[in-house]
């Protein structure tokens, strides 16, 4: 395989257009105002429940526990007949083994974070090597979170570098870029921060890493969305994108499905392009599902808990 | 002929109105409500200065989002409170009678402080179209100034239990303010009453706080709170009054002073009411030259 | 990364990614009688001389129901119940009660919303969302705000004690049919008038509906009365003796007719009349959101909209990627089912009104501007049109002169400042504008040139009962809505 070069900074992957905070929200509260019935409804829930990434970040988290997600991933509810399996498993470096095999011979990928995640306060060669531990270890794919102080400081080379440095670590495995869009402070710096990212190699951006407010919302998704598309018209290039935190309810998934079937359309509907990060969303669309197919509202009861 | 029981009555227990909740008094004191002939009512709560802290800190609160809400929002909800004492109407009248008050003057009270309610309501989308400005200045600015709120207001209440009341609190709060009001001491259930009408309004919790109390023991520490953007007096002692604007020094809070007498007059109630507890905010944005042209106002 | 050569990027799959399910609102929350009549002293009156229009679903040209056409004698009836009305009752009546009245009107309405939503979507054909989320809760909205002004006159005006002017002549359009009868009920009635309303003869099921609400909350009788009718029952109304003011919302042509008619009266007369306004979008603007902004400035409402952004002028070095974005959202809008929650784009309000679009979209082919229009699908029945575009539009040409009250945008480029500020002008009309750009201080200076009424920075299509809306030149004059709405009806 030939080996990938890191690409290289130049200033102008920061020229945006300016962004309008009322007018985005704007845009976003109308995709709410979708009605999905039906057949539509049952699409986009099967649909919600294969691009998601379970996860589990947490310091307690051992191996049984990440066992036990597994196995969750590729059972969501066997009760039902046709429920697909998620995207893949989201875990810190040191259970890549373990999902891993916990996952053998299925589709579900074996997702890690790294890069001193969350926060990301860690010298360079540190998160190189975390990355490339992560990667022999056999994740399919790396969440990496970027230097929000030296973006914040106006440092774009450094967090420019730092992203094409992970990317070639990476090699085969796919690299989702963290942007943490709630430590940003406004929308026009979510977008550069997206142009940078997707400049430097990024498969996927995503929003959050899950552990400090605001995680994902849809004005901010709204904006990484156009971003990628500005960039697929200049370039051809698809990148992915995955919201990540705050996204626990069946109606909130599908109001994201909403904005990305009017954004960028049927190529990027598929877990191959767009993720959700979350771990209790599972269980809200299986109670969904459940209540289109038996007609009535569900109890928490009968979903299992991992 | 066949003997009735008499059927034993629930008490209410009168409480103070903190952050949307209704706590005692962390003194655990009390003292008597009295009706007219002298005869104890009720247990009133005697607050403590500290019951004022945590009202002023629960105000403080509620007075960023509060002030930011759409002046229309706002109407709205005075509008509900009308609608809640509209409903409750029969309960104001018994316990304005208990204080001493004849069935009449106690309707007309009522009916006036639902009246006056609704008035004020009206005026939260209006009075910025009348008050504010587009100041025509000499340079090539956009110049407006506009009223804001003051912040958290203490109001003292007047001896009108109810009318008194809504008269001050109705426009301090339709301005965007958020309200500690110490009940006038002899005359307190009402207000308690009036608690319990705003906690079924959609009132925010921390908008309006009630406390009841010494007013003696209690106005120095209301006075002096440095976190207090203004107070309203109503009464006419200029004893007080000296006292509170020395009090007040310490932040330079604003010292509001509304002699009124006669509650039922329709000079008790004007828009100049709610601009009394305005702050007033000047901005000045360039007007950029096209092809030499100037622009200005 | 590889970089494709552009013309090989495969276009965008806007909304085909997953296709909606209907979701019908129910119509069952509307309970529309057969027929209505006229609304006259507080009761429903016959009409004199027993005719009555039918109006039709425009969504799939069913009958309806049926309203009465008034004619002279009964205008003549309305008439004179409101002059006794306000003789006898609103006149002395305390301001405060009064408002109160005005209030319980605004209260009812919010409470039986959802069937005037409803109605006014199977009558007139505007989507069912935008009835829901818009036209409904601002005309309650209208009530609400006008109501808290009724005791408030005193502080309104400098020095002056302002009166009422008597009886209120007031005829509103088709496109907003319950929204204008707020805009117009409720400031006459708070500064003290009373009304006698035509609404406009394909739509007249909510304003009818109103009137109910409006017994309901026991206005005392003629305060307000509501005349069905069309062209002759609005002319028999305009040229009433004993009005003492017209306020209308129509096209221009109808609106000068008017002020030729009462020329030599002492009649105070207010006009809401057409434009055609420019949105004009700077290269600094926020780009998606601009696009947002004209899209639904033209398309919203079916571009049945007096202040319809109806000519887009993009500067010209970011014209082509602006104008790619307009069709990629136009492709996610969805033309058919009025009463479908999904639906963008409803149906046309009428046959008329879809023949006069078709005929400027055909007129600007021969024009020879490049037309465009995204490939919805349109229902079999019913009076629909696809969100059409017509780029390389000429100043001087009749598609960037004429309104055409429908989904169809012009779009012009320009190069600078001054120029585009000539050919916003450069028209007739003069209702609003809108103003895309980064910069302040250049909105500012826009805002101070632009000839229109109402300006919009980075915003488009913003109501509210607090803000005033009128034109200039020929788009009318008087202003709706905030402490100016109050003079219109007032006297001195």
């Amino acid at each position: 395989m030939k080996p990938i070069r890191p690409a290289v900074f130049k200033p102008s992957v920061l020229a945006a257009p300016p962004v309008d905070q009322t007018g985005v929200e704007e845009r976003a509260a109308r995709f709410t105002k979708r009605s999905i019935k039906a057949d539509s409804k049952m699409q986009g829930l099967l649909m919600t429940l294969s691009m998601i990434d379970l996860t589990t970040l947490e310091g307690k988290d051992t191996v049984g526990k990440v066992e036990q997600l597994c196995y969750k991933a590729l059972h969501l509810h066997d009760k039902f007949e046709g429920v697909p399996t998620v995207a893949a498993i989201c875990v810190y470096p040191s259970h890549v083994q373990t999902a891993k095999k916990a996952l053998q011979g299925s589709n579900v990928k074996v997702a890690s974070v790294a890069t001193a995640f969350p926060a990301g306060q860690s010298s360079r060669s540190v998160k190189l090597s975390e990355t490339k531990f992560a990667v022999e270890e056999g994740a399919d794919e790396i969440d990496m979170v970027i230097s929000r102080g030296a973006f914040l400081a106006g440092e774009y080379a450094y967090v420019f570098d730092e992203i094409a440095a992970v990317k070639e670590v990476c090699g085969q495995a796919r690299l989702k870029v963290i942007l943490e869009t709630g430590e940003l402070g406004s929308l026009d710096e979510v977008r550069k921060a997206s142009q940078l990212a997707i400049a430097a190699g990024a498969d996927f951006i995503k929003t959050s890493t899950g552990k400090i407010q605001p995680a994902a919302t849809l004005p901010v998704t709204l904006v990484m969305l156009e971003t990628i598309r500005d960039h697929y018209y200049k370039t051809g290039t698809m990148v992915g994108m995955k919201p990540a935190g705050g996204i626990s309810t069946s109606k909130l998934a599908l109001h994201y499905l909403v904005m990305l079937n009017e954004t960028l359309g049927a190529d990027w509907m598929h877990p191959h392009w767009f993720r959700f990060g979350a771990s209790s969303l599972a269980n809200n669309v299986l109670m969904q599902i459940a209540k289109e197919k038996e007609g009535c509202y569900q109890s928490p009861n009968y979903f299992s808990v991992d | 002929m066949k003997k009735t029981t008499n059927r034993i009555s629930v008490l209410k227990t009168y409480k103070l109105y903190i952050g949307g909740q209704f706590p005692r008094t962390e003194s655990g004191r009390y003292y008597a409500a009295l009706d007219a002939k002298g005869n104890k009512i009720a247990n009133l709560c005697l607050a403590s200065r500290k019951d004022c802290r945590d009202a002023i800190v629960s105000a403080r609160n509620a007075s960023g989002s509060w002030g930011m809400r759409a002046a229309y929002n706002r109407g709205q909800i005075l509008y509900r409170i009308a609608e809640m004492l509209e409903s409750r109407k029969e309960q104001f009248i018994a316990e304005l009678v208990w204080q001493g008050l004849s069935r009449s003057a106690a309707q007309r009270e009522t009916e006036g402080a639902i009246d006056r309610l609704i008035y004020y309501a009206g005026w939260c989308d209006k009075y910025q179209a009348i008050f504010s400005t587009v100041n025509p200045v000499a340079s090539n600015h956009y110049n407006f100034s506009v009223c804001e709120p003051m912040g958290v207001v203490v109001l003292f209440a007047p001896e009108s239990p109810l009318l008194g009341l809504i008269s001050v609190l109705a426009p301090c709060i339709a301005g965007g303010n958020t309200a500690v009001v110490l009940a006038h001491q002899a005359k307190a259930l009402a207000a308690v009453s009036l608690a319990e009408v705003l906690n079924s309004s959609d009132v925010p919790a921390g908008v309006v706080n009630i406390l009841t109390g010494n007013n003696e023991e209690l106005m120095p520490w209301l006075a002096e709170h440095k976190d207090v953007n203004a107070i309203l007096y109503t009464e006419k002692e200029p004893s007080i009054l000296t006292a509170l604007r020395k009090k007040a020094t310490g932040n330079l809070k604003r010292v509001i002073h509304w002699p009124i007498q006669r509650w039922l007059d329709a000079s008790a109630q004007s828009p100049y009411r709610i601009t009394d507890l305005q702050e007033i905010k000047t901005t000045w944005h360039p007007i950029q030259q096209i092809a030499g042209s100037g622009s200005s106002y | 990364m590889a970089t494709k050569n552009k013309s090989t990027i495969k276009p965008l799959r806007l909304g085909a990614g997953w296709k909606y399910a209907p979701a019908p609102e129910s119509a069952a929350a509307a309970h529309i009688q057969d027929q209505y009549e006229l609304f006259i002293d507080g009761k429903w009156q016959k009409p004199k001389k027993g005719t009555y229009l039918e109006s039709i679903n425009p969504a799939n040209e069913k009958k309806l129901y049926r309203a009465a056409v008034a004619t002279e004698q009964d205008v003549d009836k309305a008439v004179a119940a409101a002059r006794k009305a306000f003789d006898k009752y609103w006149k002395k009546m305390p301001a405060k009660e009064r408002g109160k009245y005005i209030f319980r009107i605004a209260r009812l309405m919010q409470e039986q919303a959802r069937e005037l939503t409803v109605m006014e979507t199977l009558d007139g054909g505007k989507p069912i969302r935008e009835s829901r989320d818009f036209d409904i809760p601002l005309a309650c909205q209208h009530f609400f705000y006008y109501a808290g002004w009724a005791d408030k006159l005193e502080y309104a005006f400098p020095n002056r004690a302002a009166k009422p002017l008597g009886v209120a002549a007031q005829i509103t359009p088709w496109n907003f049919p319950l929204l204008m009868a707020a805009w117009k009920i409720a400031p006459a009635l708070a500064t003290g008038n009373t009304v006698v309303l035509k609404p406009a003869e394909t739509t007249s099921l909510t304003t009818l509906k109103l009137a109910s609400i409006i017994q309901e909350a026991d206005l005392p009788p003629g305060v307000v009365n509501i005349l069905t009718g069309a062209g002759e029952t609005g002319a028999s109304l305009v040229r009433h003796p004993a009005i003492n003011k017209i306020a209308f919302t129509g096209s221009t042509a109808v609106g000068k007719l008017i002020q030729q008619e009462t020329a030599d009266t002492a009649k105070k007369l207010t006009l809401e009349l057409g434009g055609k306004a420019a949105n004009i979008v700077f290269s600094d603007a926020p780009i998606d959101q601009a696009v947002e902004g004209v899209v639904n400035g033209i398309f919203f409402n079916q571009g049945h909209v007096c202040c319809a952004g109806s000519r887009l002028y993009v500067q010209e070095s970011i014209a082509a990627v602006f104008i790619q974005k307009i069709k990629d959202r136009m492709a996610t809008l969805l033309v058919g089912d009025p009463m479908d929650k999904n639906t963008d784009i409803g149906a046309i309000n009428s046959a008329a009104q879809l023949e006069k679009i078709n005929q400027y979209i055909r007129l600007g082919k021969k024009e020879g501007a490049l037309h465009y229009e995204s490939d919805a699908r349109l229902p079999q029945k019913g009076f629909f049109c696809r969100p059409t575009l017509f780029t390389k539009v000429a100043q001087s040409s009749r598609l960037a002169q004429e309104e055409i009250f429908g989904p169809v945008l012009a779009i012009l480029t320009f190069r600078t400042e001054e120029e585009v500020i000539e050919k916003a002008n450069n028209t007739p009309y003069g209702l609003s504008a809108g103003v895309w750009t980064d910069k302040g201080s250049r909105i500012f200076n826009l805002s101070r040139r632009l000839k229109a009424g109402v300006v919009w920075a980075n915003a488009y299509n913003l109501f509210d009962p607090a803000s005033p809306f009128g034109g200039y030149k020929e788009s009318g004059y008087g202003r709706e809505g905030g402490w100016h709405g109050l003079h219109p009806y007032i006297t001195f």
